[in-house]
């Protein structure tokens, strides 16, 4: 498959993907630069992890309203996947392809650790390769990742399976105790209406290889990929 | 024409930051009912009426912020 990962100023997990995709998974995965952002050649999109624009204003604002920004639209309008990680997942919300938004964390801190996630949902392309209710391990890495969403859309996304993970405890818990940052409902990742646009806080690429203690993220590659 | 934007966390909605200065001032001996923390963004510009336009456009989202314009 042909990956692009979008690379803007700032963004600093993008070579982390690059070398799971191309170097790991040996899928053609190449990073766009902003300065030329041309997407068509792609089947898949990844809007990466960091702090684009240096979280100015508010965290992918000033990323969504750039040139490539607008491609990232543009390609997921067109019903072509798209998932962001982390400061990508912000991004994709200020782009308005996700509902919600991602808030300073409860309590206001940086939280870098792994957490147990519950695999929701399984019939999303993103998804396909878990066990459903599976638990799983990732890292997360951020200071900005409470989400928040109004109580319709909220509805909305749980009657249509549209929350793919959750923070959970060993066994798979809900619980706000294993809530790392304050997210409605223990959320960390979520699709679209149209089932092509994922957005998630934790990092699959920090969690692809058993050097980094942690593999769980390899599924969500073969997800898309198979 | 020199304007100010004025953007706040919308009322009710938790903000941790605000919440951690509070508890901050209490510690000191100072109790405030109540701490909000905002942006202000100073715009100059030629036609003022666009203020508000970039302030919607650009600089906040409507779920999560309130503004005014000054």
């Amino acid at each position: 498959m042909r990956f692009g990962i979008c690379s803007f100023p700032g963004s600093n997990c993008d070579y982390d993907t690059l070398y799971v995709l191309r170097d790991l998974l040996k899928q053609d995965a190449r990073i766009v630069d902003i300065n030329s952002p041309k997407l068509s050649d792609f089947d898949c999109i990844i809007v990466p992890g960091g702090f684009s624009f240096g979280d100015y204003l508010r965290a992918g604002l000033i990323a969504s309203r750039t040139s490539l920004g607008q491609e990232i639209y543009n390609f997921a309008s067109r019903g072509k996947p798209v998932i962001g990680i982390c400061n990508g997942f912000q991004i994709l919300t200020e782009l308005k392809l996700l509902p919600g938004a991602l808030l300073k964390n409860d309590p206001f801190r940086f939280v870098c650790k792994a957490v147990n996630l519950r695999v929701e949902h399984t019939n999303s392309r993103f998804t396909k390769r878990y066990r459903d209710k599976e638990v799983i391990k990732m890292p997360i890495a951020h200071s900005q990742g409470r989400y928040f969403v109004d109580e319709k859309n909220l509805q909305e996304m749980k009657s249509r399976s549209l929350i793919l993970f959750r923070y959970c405890g060993p066994q798979g818990e809900i619980d706000s105790s294993f809530n790392p940052n304050g997210s409605i409902e223990n959320i960390a990742g979520i699709m679209n209406k149209e089932g092509n646009v994922f957005g998630l806080m934790p990092h699959p690429e920090r969690a692809s290889e058993d050097i980094l203690s942690f593999r769980d993220g390899l599924m969500l590659w073969h997800s898309i990929i198979s | 024409m020199k304007v100010k934007v004025i953007i706040m966390p919308r009322e009710g909605l938790l903000d941790p930051e605000a919440r951690a200065i509070r508890e901050l001032l209490k510690q000191s001996g100072l109790e405030v009912y109540s701490l909000r923390v905002g942006k202000i963004v100073e715009l100059d510009l030629r036609d003022p009426s666009e203020a508000r336009l970039i302030a919607e456009k650009f600089l906040v989202n409507p779920l999560v912020e309130e503004f005014l314009i000054e």
